[in-house]
C-alpha cells in the first residue's frame, strides 16, 4: 500500500530546481584568501557526486554585476545602461540546475553549497512546457 | 535504419527477451547492452532483405553473444574483463522460459533501492530498449546526466547483490507494485507532454503501454496489471481532444469527444469489465472503472456521476491519498452538490502532502465556481496558478481566473 500512498508531486517521475547562490559583497570582501579558496573547493565536492548520481544538468558561476549592462526596449527603442538592474550588495553570483526527484532532495542539494553557509541558496522549480487536464 | 515496420515491433518485443539471456550468462552491463543494441541494428537491416530467421530469438542471442565476447577479447588487452562486466551466477541447468527473463530484467530495473528517476531510466534503456540519447531527450537532460543515472542505478543494484532471478514469492506483489508504478510514471510523463518542443516525449506513454501490455501476457491473472493497462488505454484515449493545437489544456468536460479514440476506449472498456468480474480488486482496477464511465458517456452532462463517487469511496478506502480525496471532492460535488465537495476539501487543508499543492486550490475554485462564489474563485484560481509548476496549466488557470473577472 505504502506505495500507492506516496503523492506524486506533479506526476513527473523528475524535476528540474535551479539552486540560485546569493552572495553579498561585504561578507565577500571580510573573507581571506584561505577561505575563498575554501569555498572554490566546497564547489567541487559538491559538483562531483552530482554529476555521478545523474542529477547535474548545469552550472555557471557569474561575473560580478559591474559588469553587467541592462537592456530595457521602449517604444521599440533599446536603452543600454551599465551596470546591474538593481543594484545591491546581495546578488546572484552562479547557479546550478539540477533534475533531482523531489523537492526535498532539491534542498538537500542546496544544503551542500558551501555558499550555503556564508549566504543563502534560493531553490526554484523549473518550469516545464507539460500539463493535466484539469 | 529502415525496418518493416513488422520487423521493429518484433524487435522491440524480443529486446528484452534477448537481453536478459545475456544478463543470464554474463551479467549485466553497458557491453551487454552495446551487444544486444548492435545486433538489433544487424536484425533490423537484414532481415528485411533476407527474411527472418525461423529462431528469431535464437539469431539474435547468438549474434548479441558473439558481439559480446568479441568486444570483451579485445577490451581485455586493454584493461581488466572484471572492470567491465561482473559475473553473475551463471545458470545453466535451469531451463527457464523467455517471458520470465523479460519479467526478471524489468523486476531488477525497478529495484526498490533505486530513486523513481533512476528505475524509470533503466527500464527504458533495458526493457525497452531505447537508446541514452533517446531517454535524455524525452527527459530533456543532456546526455551525459542520463548515462550517470544509468550507470550509477546498475552499480546500485550491483551493490544490493541482487542476483538474475525472479524475487522470491514472498516479495513478489511487493516489487510487482514498484513495477507497476514505474509504468505508470513513464506513461505520466508520455501523458502530461504537450505539443512543440516535447513532441517526443509523447513516446514514452505509448512505450509505458506497450511494457505494461508486455507484463499482461506475461501475468495474465494479476487484476492490477489488467487495471493499469486498462487505465492507461482509457486515458491515452483522450490525448487528441485534451489539448488544443496551440497547446492549451482542454478539461475533460469540455473535450470534443468525436476525437476520442474508440478503439482504445472498447479495448481499455472490454479489458477492465473482465477483469472487475474474476480479479481481487485493487486501485489500478478501480481508477480504470472510474476512466470507462467517464469514457461511456455520450457527453459530460450524461456522466454516471453517482456511479463515479461509488468508485471513489472505495478507492480512498482502498488506497487513502490526498489525490484521490481531491477527486473524490469532485464527485460528490456533482452528485451532492458544490457544498459537499468542499467540506470534503477543507479536509486536506492541514494535510502537508497536499496542503500547498496547486490542485487543492485549482478543484477548489472549480468548486466555488460551481457555487456561485465568484469571487472566491477567482483568488483560487489564482492561487493556483501562481503554485503551479507547468506552463500550460497556468495559462489554463490564468485564463478561468481572467474570465471570472469580466
Amino acid at each position: 500500500m505504502s506505495s500507492h500512498t506516496r503523492v506524486p508531486a506533479g506526476q513527473e517521475t523528475a524535476m528540474k530546481y535551479l539552486l540560485m547562490i546569493t552572495v553579498n559583497s561585504d561578507t565577500l570582501a571580510a573573507m581571506s584568501a584561505d577561505e575563498l579558496r575554501a569555498v572554490d573547493a566546497g564547489h567541487e565536492a559538491f559538483a562531483g557526486p552530482l554529476r555521478e548520481s545523474g542529477e547535474l544538468v548545469g552550472f555557471a558561476a557569474l561575473a560580478d554585476p559591474s559588469n553587467s549592462t541592462t537592456v530595457a526596449v521602449r517604444d521599440g527603442v533599446p536603452a543600454v545602461t551599465d551596470g546591474p538592474y538593481a543594484e545591491s550588495t546581495e546578488f546572484l553570483a552562479g547557479f546550478y540546475v539540477v533534475d533531482c526527484e523531489s523537492a526535498e532532495r532539491a534542498g538537500e542539494l542546496a544544503a551542500l553549497i558551501p555558499d550555503a553557509r556564508l549566504t543563502a541558496v534560493e531553490v526554484r522549480p523549473v518550469m516545464v512546457e507539460s500539463g493535466l487536464e484539469m | 535504419v529502415t525496418a518493416s515496420a513488422g520487423t521493429e515491433d518484433l524487435l522491440r518485443e524480443l529486446a528484452p527477451q534477448v537481453l536478459g539471456a545475456l544478463v543470464r550468462r554474463y551479467g549485466h552491463s553497458d557491453a551487454c547492452e552495446d551487444a544486444v543494441q548492435e545486433a538489433l541494428l544487424a536484425a533490423s537491416q537484414q532481415w528485411p532483405q533476407d527474411g527472418t530467421p525461423d529462431h528469431p530469438r535464437g539469431w539474435l542471442i547468438t549474434v548479441a553473444s558473439r558481439r559480446l565476447t568479441d568486444q570483451l577479447r579485445s577490451e581485455e588487452a586493454r584493461r581488466r574483463r572484471e572492470e567491465t562486466v561482473y559475473n553473475l551466477e551463471p545458470d545453466h541447468d535451469a531451463e527457464v522460459p523467455e517471458a520470465d527473463d523479460t519479467l526478471t530484467l524489468l523486476f531488477m530495473c525497478c529495484h526498490p533501492e533505486l530513486s523513481p528517476p533512476s528505475q524509470v531510466a533503466l527500464t527504458l534503456r533495458a526493457v525497452g530498449g531505447l537508446t541514452t540519447a533517446q531517454i535524455a531527450k524525452a527527459f530533456l537532460v543532456p546526455e551525459a546526466t542520463m548515462a550517470q543515472r544509468i550507470s550509477r542505478a546498475k552499480q546500485r543494484i550491483k551493490a544490493t547483490g541482487a542476483t538474475f532471478q525472479l524475487p522470491p514469492d514472498a516479495e513478489r506483489s511487493d516489487r510487482l507494485r514498484v513495477v507497476l508504478q514505474v509504468l505508470y510514471l513513464i506513461f505520466n510523463e508520455g501523458y502530461t507532454a504537450t505539443s512543440g518542443p516535447d513532441l517526443q516525449r509523447v513516446e514514452l506513454a505509448t512505450e509505458a503501454i506497450r511494457l505494461t501490455r508486455m507484463m499482461h501476457r506475461l501475468l495474465p491473472h494479476d487484476g492490477e496489471v489488467a487495471g493499469l493497462l486498462a487505465l492507461m488505454l482509457l486515458t491515452d484515449s483522450r490525448r487528441a481532444a485534451r489539448t488544443r493545437a496551440d497547446g492549451t489544456l482542454v478539461p475533460l468536460a469540455d473535450q470534443d469527444r468525436d476525437l476520442w479514440d474508440r478503439a482504445a476506449i472498447a479495448e481499455g472498456v472490454e479489458l477492465i469489465t473482465e477483469t472487475l468480474a474474476r480479479s481481487t480488486i485493487g486501485p489500478y482496477q478501480l481508477q480504470a472503472a472510474i476512466a470507462a464511465i467517464h469514457s461511456e458517456a455520450p457527453s459530460a452532462d450524461e456522466t454516471d456521476w453517482p456511479q463515479i463517487l461509488a468508485l471513489y469511496r472505495v478507492l480512498e478506502r482502498l488506497a487513502p491519498n490526498p489525490m484521490v480525496t481531491l477527486n473524490h471532492a469532485v464527485a460528490l460535488a456533482m452528485v451532492e452538490g458544490p457544498q459537499a465537495g468542499l467540506d470534503l476539501l477543507a479536509t486536506l487543508d492541514d494535510d502537508s502532502r497536499v496542503a500547498r499543492h496547486h490542485r487543492l486550490d485549482a478543484v477548489r475554485a472549480h468548486l466555488q465556481e460551481m457555487a456561485g462564489d465568484v469571487a472566491a474563485a477567482r483568488t483560487s484560481y489564482r492561487a493556483a496558478a501562481r503554485r503551479t509548476t507547468s506552463l500550460p496549466e497556468q495559462r489554463y488557470l490564468e485564463a478561468k481566473a481572467a474570465r471570472l473577472s469580466g
